[in-house]
């Protein structure tokens, strides 16, 4: 399949958008975050936005063939390429290309064999949230550690996210404490590795009190307190503020996983135009403030940098090439070892499997 | 005004085509059956059966893990994980132990509920029971499932109100799971209960009572025997449904998962719908195995 040559015309009309939450804003949730609006005043391409709370569902629901765009993580977007539901993107069409940071573009996540398949969107780290209301002393700093302990005095107010791709923050931690494993990337696991990481997720289980995959309904369990400490996203974080039990959050300095997500535009799509309207509108540098400061993440347009709060991107790390050497962006878990190791790693089904095994145990 | 009344037929010299095909309707007791049950066999096995039939041939398939499309090549893998993989056995004993508890529960409760409903109260009385009983069944199940979460969760109204007394609500798990279960099925098992009640003829226990029986013998000879197909009709309910439950476990479990749970998130989630679709043959399997186990009890002509 080959991109779309252009030029790009007037738009078809519609475009139906699948999206992380908080990606797609259009003034529903609230009145002054509005960049969808906007768009369809500019190009009249009505927009329907479909948001996702995991990969796999934003996987499952491409699956469908009925959005035009998506904003896939490095977990989806390799399923998604190979699966054939996304085309390749003609970056030429995108005029806000150039300005997108080096090392987000051409990556394994949204690259094959030198073809681009999407245009970046923005990158960010999954955070280590605690209530310090609750939480106190603070977690230690130095790994993921806090959400990891059988003894952990919060047992039944840890959360977790919900999903097969969370292996990689136990793989991660293992890394960290136990170098002996030989874990060299949380996304490149041999059975043996996977299995040690499935023990640790085990042993945690033991002080969960509920598992996560819906950004809304964690928000409303750490502000009624069922949950004090585990994973999150800036988004949440964010939300949170201002409630009864805002939280505190930081990136483990032994790193942390993370996400650096693609908009893709659908293999099948009818509007084609409207997907690459909208491929320029939510690369430009001002709906990228908008949406780095609503969701709390860099954006991968560096113009971006100059519209949004003084020091915003200085905080997130915009321009910081060495600090993302330390954030393992979700990927697709393969047969061949993602970080070129070998053939004998554990490939996603595998995940889903030892994922199973986790939670229904 | 005019008539849209046919001519009749001796007018038009012989009997027309919408006579000729109620007349033979008429004559053909089979023919006017087939006629009328046609649409809506179609619609069940086009719309439904079709539907679940293709579902369940994908147990067959696998999933490629690099492109997550289905492989169609007809394999017994996924039964072979389902049986050799000790979690999915955890997972069955879990699910089918709960959906057992509850139903035992709903039916030591609907049991002398049913009768203090059907031969204790009046009839004024009953008529307001039992439109108080049914309401529930009218409010959308995730309203209820989420006014559960509210009553178990930290410092919710099980909290404020257990706190005078020390205890502490138990929180979303197995205990809240279980509760939130009975309450949702429940009125299936007490409409059936008490229809069976109400078909018990008052005769028969004052017969019992003539005969020397006290209460809890005449209970147990002769009420228990004769309501005791209509528990089992009502079992079928509460068992099924709770076998298949998983909205109401996300939402009140914790991180307790049923069978329906890991279902859900192979066929909607994890996009490895050949496992979820090998994975729901057991719930059906073991509500067709509870059918075929309770069908001599008559209590399937009480549903």
């Amino acid at each position: 399949m080959t991109a779309y040559a252009g030029p790009v015309g007037a738009g078809e009309g519609q475009l139906n958008v699948l999206a992380w939450p908080g990606y797609a804003e259009n003034g529903s949730n609230y009145k002054q975050y509005d960049w969808v609006t906007p768009f369809e005043t500019k190009t009249g391409c009505q927009v329907n936005v479909k948001t996702f709370g995991t990969s796999d569902e934003s996987f499952k629901l491409m699956q469908t063939g009925q959005y035009d765009v998506v904003s896939a993580s490095g977990d989806a977007s390799r399923r998604l390429i190979y699966g054939g539901y996304v085309q390749p993107v003609n970056t030429s069409l995108v005029t806000t290309y150039p300005d997108i940071f080096p090392d987000l573009k051409m990556q394994t996540y949204n690259s094959v064999d030198g073809v681009a398949y999407g245009i970046p969107h923005g990158r960010g780290a999954n955070l280590l949230a605690y209530n310090p209301k609750v939480v106190s002393p603070a977690p230690d700093t130095a790994n993921w550690g806090a959400v990891f302990d059988a003894n952990s005095p919060y047992k039944g107010k840890v959360t977790a996210y919900d999903n097969p791709i969370y292996i990689a923050d136990a793989a991660l931690y293992l890394m960290n404490t136990q170098p002996d494993l030989g874990i060299q990337n949380p996304y490149a696991l041999t059975s043996d590795q996977l299995a040690k990481a499935v023990d640790v997720l085990k042993t945690q289980k033991s002080i969960i009190g509920e598992y996560w995959s819906d950004a809304t309904k964690q928000i409303q369990s750490f502000q009624s307190g069922n949950t004090v400490m585990g994973t999150t996203w800036e988004y949440q974080v964010g939300a949170l503020a201002g409630t009864k039990n805002p939280v505190k959050a930081f990136v483990p300095t032994g790193g942390s996983t993370g996400w650096s997500d693609t908009w893709m535009v659908a293999s099948d799509t009818p509007n084609i135009n409207c997907s690459y309207l909208w491929l320029n509108w939510i690369t430009s540098p001002s709906v990228q403030a908008q949406v780095a400061q609503y969701f709390g993440e860099a954006p991968a347009n560096r113009k971006a940098c100059a519209l949004t709060a003084k020091g915003f991107c200085t905080e997130y790390h915009a321009a910081d090439v060495p600090y993302w050497k330390d954030i393992y962006f979700w990927n697709t878990p393969t047969k061949d070892c993602i970080n070129g190791t070998g053939s004998d790693c554990t490939d996603y089904n595998d995940w889903v499997q030892a994922w199973a095994e986790v939670r229904g145990s | 005004m005019t008539t849209t009344a046919p001519p009749p037929p001796s007018a038009r010299g012989g009997p027309g085509v919408v006579h000729r095909v109620s007349g033979s309707l008429f004559r053909h007791p089979r023919g006017r059956l087939g006629v009328l049950l046609t649409p809506p066999l179609l619609w069940l096995v086009v719309a439904y059966l079709a539907a679940l039939v293709a579902l369940l041939v994908t147990a067959f398939y696998t999933t490629d893990s690099l492109t997550g499309q289905i492989i169609r090549q007809p394999t017994l893998e996924n039964f072979q994980t389902i049986v050799t993989e000790p979690i999915y056995r955890i997972l069955t004993v879990r699910t089918v132990s709960v959906a057992v508890l509850v139903t035992v529960i709903d039916a030591l409760l609907a049991v002398p509920f049913g009768l203090f409903l059907s031969k204790v109260v009046s009839r004024r009385t009953q008529g307001f029971l039992v439109v108080a009983m049914l309401v529930p069944l009218w409010a959308s199940y995730l309203v209820k499932a989420y006014a559960w979460r509210t009553l178990f969760e930290d410092g919710g109204v099980l909290d404020w109100m257990l706190k005078p007394f020390g205890i502490q609500s138990p929180g979303f798990g197995m205990a809240a799971v279980v509760v939130v279960e009975c309450y949702l099925w429940f009125p299936y098992m007490v409409v059936a209960v008490f229809a069976g009640y109400e078909r018990l003829p008052n005769t028969l226990l004052e017969a019992s009572s003539d005969l020397g029986a006290k209460g809890w013998r005449t209970f147990r000879s002769v009420v228990l025997p004769m309501v005791f197909p209509a528990i089992v009709a009502g079992s079928v309910f509460t068992f099924s449904l709770t076998l298949g439950d998983y909205i109401a476990v996300s939402l009140v479990g914790g991180q307790v998962q049923f069978l329906g749970n890991v279902i859900y998130n192979y066929v909607a989630g994890s996009a490895n719908q050949p496992l979820g679709a090998a994975l729901s043959m057991i719930p059906i399997a073991l509500v067709l195995l509870y059918l075929f186990l309770i069908r001599r009890s008559g209590a399937l002509s009480e549903l």
